[in-house]
């Protein structure tokens, strides 16, 4: 028996979820029935190769940690302010998803749209931080930590505009009214990238801070 | 049809294909027991232990080898099929499947505990006080032996002293007076027979690996880390030492010379030599 | 124009698309499948190609080869191979077999061809990515190619590319400087293509199966696709942390790899801090799993043809998956057994060969498997089935030198000579081929709707059998006289001077063995368009769900309905059906009919 895939409504007025058809391209009526949907698996699934990414790299952060060399660089505060517009990115895209449960097309178009900007701002804020640093002479090569942290800073950045670009094409369909309370799967796997990367920076910050 | 038990059908592929697994028997057996080619002659004490563990493992694979081999020859010779036959339909059998893991597995862990006591003899135990010291260098191409003549001390060495027309190639500090006995030698390397011989390994460049076939030795040399080996030579002689990583387009010509001397005498009379042509500088 | 009678469901309708759509930049799957294995073959006979030099170099070294010399001005100056040129050759043939063939066509091509077809699906989750991954793979292989035609040639530092050698530029060697970068950006790409594949992948075996397929019916080829696609989601972007470091390294001056106190070029260099046994550390790490990835599949589909072929079901299905499952699992905790004389902790020598002696055990249970499966069996002989046997004697005789191997005080010895060369060759090259040949014999029909000949087929199989052992048997041997790897002038040393007999022997060989290959190429692509017609959907009585389609299967895979399953794949010779095999869709009870 085909399973519906969508977000549940959980606000407690009563009408049962509708059975919708599987969102994709019409290719068949695939008879499964695990209880996920596709395009989550593959999003958990590119969120753990992206893991395993930063797992690599870290891991030669915590070999190379003990070195003599290793020269740990004090972080302006540029970075937490940067921390904070991240974090406070993923609250507004939750609220974003407050909205479309709730069917406010026009809250939602506003905090998606608050979302960008505050990814934006966070990129920015990274570009200005690495000005920053390099003005000040903490350059890629200074010490082994500066190198780490210019890298993985930057694989991070990269993957945030690989968000952006996520975060416009659901926009687009927020614009054109194609997400509702019943299908907002495309928000809703946006939303789980977005809060994976975020929680990626606070662990890349944390370590390179205080790691 | 009946329900399959007992022999197939005799096929000329199935045949084939046993006589093959025959063959692959025959040469393995003749080639690990008769051994027209084999390890070069063994020249050290640690060698001897290595040589027992690559017998022990021999054994148990041998048989391993020859018994599947030989089963997978005999089964697929005797369970052929015109094509229409039937086979029998049984697919499990968890007692002898438990059997034979449990047996694989305790015949790994034996093998793991018998290596593990000649790994550690080799990597958990320090080379003996009086051993003869060596440091060794290795660079794209070539080996640099130096030592640290009878003072016992090793001149100190810097990067930045290493010159580029191979005057100075380890950067010895000709300044410290400990440096003045000590002989730095090319693709050369000595030692005294039943004397044990401590080697510091270090890489100027890229990582390569010094390689002493006959005393089976074997250690990369990787640039940043200065390396322990310690080998006991058992036999007198000249031996071969290769490079066994590979280090570039010249990783093939790093070859260097071990001379294992009858006495220390004679190990000493060498040095001085050494030390004569390198003070003419 | 093609051969692939493509059938339209009448549910679906799709327009009739032209021919780049259908058989170019298509997003059916076994299109895709197709399109992985011509370019995976093609990558093989390059790669192929670069061994038959060293070879040629391994057995008469030294020699003047005029022709060759004209040929290839800068590889055969003065009509000898030069040094540099000997190890690009080493460096190119590991990379382009090692991924661009062995991954390339038992996850791209395989993979993409039967998942959807066993599962019961009509395509994959996403046949756009699915596209996609296949277009960024043939860009990664023009990248690895172009690679051996830049100036300075391909890099030198094998496919491994240690540290610091592979970190340092030009400076450590021709070939380090514009090809390492092509060959960074070959398997960068290649990552991403792999990962775009193994995303798809797995979401489509959990989410796509049909009704009654239970992960228990799967058939052994989608369990070891599956986990499989695990393990390279795991593993690879490791190697991609560690190029993107090693990448800095080279052109932005960081330190990751690079110690203080290096000499290059007669300079000390500036660097300071870096370990080169990071690189390894980073590249095991992902390098073993991928070894894994590599053979699993090849496991899979071996036990899948052995027991279509042997009319009886694979012995304990069961235990076969769980040891596919703890071979991948244990496969990410025995990456140090490629670095015992490294100068890594020999404490974590002591670990590593512990739980490299342990991942045998699983192999060996599926050995006893295959054994059992053939025990009591009814075999048909046909290429496939040939080559699914011939798989079993070549993974054994590979997996028996890895316990030499995974000794860590015997690998102090054999460490770095050919009989490492031999293990992995047998365990990761040729067993996998084996597989893989089989595999292409097999479901040939389903592909094209024709038969490769057979007789060709079978002088393939023997040739191959017996050159594979020629090759590389000898070579266990010349490990153990001491021959080092990678070496382009084994003469240099006395010591190896006896060897000068066996390296002409194992090159020969491999001549014959290279020669024997043509004749699969010539088969392959000569059946394409003049094989005999396959008549019905189901030429080899098998019964996974692939084969309830036609040859070929059509777009859309199964008709107007889905097949529902109700048995494993396994129901061959069950007592008291009417045939000797029952197809996974025939409800319990209607086998008797």
């Amino acid at each position: 028996m085909p399973v519906l895939t969508e977000d549940r409504v959980s606000d407690g007025i009563g009408a049962p979820p509708p059975l919708t058809p599987p969102s994709g391209d019409g290719r068949g009526e695939p008879d499964s029935s695990f209880p996920v949907s596709s395009k989550q698996i593959a999003t958990w699934l590119l969120m753990t190769g992206i893991a395993m990414l930063f797992a690599g790299l870290t891991s030669a952060y915590i070999v190379l940690r003990g070195v003599p060399t290793w020269d740990k660089i004090p972080l302006p505060p540029q970075v937490w302010v940067n921390t904070l517009l991240l974090l406070a990115s993923s609250l507004t895209l939750e609220l974003a998803r407050r909205s479309v449960r709730a069917d406010k097309v026009v809250a939602l178009r506003q905090w998606l749209g608050i979302t960008a900007v505050l990814g934006i701002a966070f990129v920015s804020g990274q570009i200005v931080l690495w000005r920053e640093m390099t003005a000040s002479g903490v350059l890629l090569t200074s010490t082994l930590h500066s190198s780490f942290f210019y890298v993985l800073s930057g694989i991070h950045a990269v993957h945030i505009l690989g968000g952006l670009i996520a975060l416009v094409l659901v926009s687009v369909k927020a614009w054109s009214g194609r997400l509702s309370s019943i299908s907002f799967e495309p928000l809703r796997l946006c939303a789980t990238y977005w809060h994976f990367m975020g929680g990626v920076w606070l662990y890349l910050i944390l370590l390179l801070v205080f790691g | 049809m009946a329900d399959g038990n007992g022999p197939g059908r005799i096929t000329i592929a199935g045949l084939a294909f046993a006589f093959m697994m025959l063959v692959l028997i025959v040469v393995s057996l003749w080639l690990f027991i008769a051994k027209p080619w084999w390890f070069p002659q063994l020249a050290s004490v640690r060698g001897g232990d290595i040589d027992g563990v690559f017998t022990a493992v021999l054994i148990v694979t041998g048989i391993a080898f020859v018994g599947v081999q030989g089963v997978l020859g005999y089964f697929v010779a005797r369970y052929g099929s015109r094509g229409t036959e039937r086979a029998g339909y049984w697919h499990d059998n968890p007692k002898a499947e438990a059997g034979l893991l449990i047996g694989t597995a305790v015949i790994m862990t034996i093998l793991v505990f018998m290596g593990q006591r000649v790994w550690a003899s080799i990597y958990f135990t320090d080379a003996p006080p009086g051993s003869l010291e060596v440091q060794v260098t290795g660079e794209q191409f070539a080996w640099n032996f130096h030592y640290a003549g009878p003072d016992g001390v090793f001149g100190r060495t810097d990067a930045k002293l290493i010159t580029n027309d191979g005057t100075n190639p380890v950067g010895l500090d000709k300044k410290d007076p400990a440096s003045k006995d000590d002989i730095v030698v090319v693709n050369e390397m000595h030692a005294v027979v039943g004397k044990p011989v401590k080697v510091r390994l270090r890489s100027k460049d890229v990582i390569h690996s010094f390689f002493l076939p006959n005393m089976r030795v074997k250690q990369d040399a990787v640039p940043g880390m200065s390396i322990l080996v310690w080998l006991e030579p058992t036999r007198a002689g000249t031996f071969e030492l290769a490079c066994a990583e590979l280090c570039g387009l010249g990783h093939y010509k790093m070859k260097a010379t071990l001379t294992v001397d009858k006495t220390e005498q004679d190990l000493n009379n060498w040095a001085k030599g050494k030390l004569a042509e390198q003070s003419g500088n | 124009m093609g051969n692939m009678q493509v059938e339209h469901a009448t549910e679906h309708a799709h327009p009739q698309l032209g021919f780049w759509r259908k058989y170019v930049f298509s997003t059916d799957h076994k299109i895709i499948g197709i399109q992985y294995m011509i370019t995976a073959m093609t990558m093989a006979v390059v790669g192929g190609l670069l061994s038959m030099f060293m070879r040629l170099q391994l057995a008469w070294p030294g020699h003047a080869w005029p022709a060759l010399g004209k040929i290839f001005p800068v590889a055969f100056a003065g009509n000898i191979m030069d040094p540099a040129f000997y190890v690009s050759l080493v460096t190119m043939h590991g990379t382009i077999m090692v991924f661009f063939l062995f991954t390339a066509v038992l996850t791209g091509a395989f993979g993409n061809f039967l998942i959807p077809l066993q599962i019961g699906a009509r395509d994959m989750a996403f046949p756009f990515l699915n596209a996609l991954s296949y277009w960024v793979f043939l860009l990664s292989c023009i990248v690895i190619i172009s690679a051996l035609f830049v100036a300075g040639g391909a890099p030198l530092g094998g496919w491994t590319a240690y540290a610091p050698l592979s970190a340092l530029g030009e400076a450590s060697g021709p070939g380090e400087g514009a090809g390492m970068t092509l060959w960074i950006t070959a398997l960068g790409l290649f990552t991403v293509s792999g990962l775009m594949g193994g995303l798809n992948y797995v979401t489509t075996i959990l989410t796509m199966r049909t009704k009654g397929m239970s992960m228990m019916r799967l058939p052994l080829t989608q369990w070891s696709l599956l986990i499989t696609a695990v393990l390279g989601l795991l593993a690879f972007p490791v190697l991609l942390a560690a190029a993107i470091l090693l990448t800095f390294d080279r052109v932005g001056g960081t330190s990751f790899f690079i110690p203080s106190g290096i000499i290059m070029n007669n300079r000390l260099l500036g660097n300071s801090g870096g370990h080169p046994l990071l690189w390894q550390h980073l590249f095991w790490f992902f390098g073993h799993p991928e070894v894994y990835i590599v053979i699993l599949p090849a496991m899979g589909m071996a036990s899948d043809i052995l027991s279509t072929f042997c009319r009886k079901p694979i012995f304990s299905y069961k235990m076969m998956v769980y040891s596919m499952v703890s071979i991948a699992g244990l496969s990410f905790i025995v990456w140090g057994h490629h670095m015992f004389v490294s100068g890594m902790s020999p404490f974590l020598g002591s670990v590593f060969t512990m739980t490299t002696l342990v991942i045998a055990v699983p192999s060996a249970v599926k050995t006893f498997n295959w054994l059992g499966t053939i025990w009591g069996a009814r075999i048909r002989f046909t290429t496939a089935s040939l080559f699914a046997i011939g798989f079993i004697s070549v993974f054994v005789s590979g997996g028996l030198s890895g316990i030499f191997l995974g000794s860590s005080a015997a690998d102090i010895y054999l460490q770095d000579t050919y009989f490492v060369v031999a293990h992995f060759h047998l365990v990761m090259a040729i067993a996998p081929l084996f597989a893989a040949f089989g595999g292409i014999y097999f479901w040939f029909p389903k592909m094209f709707g024709r038969f490769m000949n057979e007789t060709l087929g079978k002088l393939h199989f023997w040739g191959s059998l017996i050159g594979v052992y020629a090759v590389f048997f000898p070579m266990h041997i010349l490990g153990i006289t001491g021959h080092m790897r990678r070496i382009y002038d084994p003469l240099f040393y006395d010591f190896l001077k006896p060897d000068k007999g066996m390296n002409i022997f194992v090159s020969v060989s491999a001549f014959c063995l290279a020669t024997v290959q043509l004749v699969f190429l010539a088969n392959f692509f000569v059946s394409i368009f003049a094989g005999r017609r396959v008549k019905e959907n189901n030429p080899w009585q098998a019964t996974t769900l692939e084969w309830e389609t036609p040859c070929p299967t059509g777009h859309g895979n199964f008709g107007d309905e889905l097949p529902v399953v109700h048995r494993w794949a396994f129901d061959y010779s069950v007592p008291g059906a009417k045939n000797d095999f029952v197809p996974q869709t025939v409800p319990p009870g209607a086998e008797k009919v």
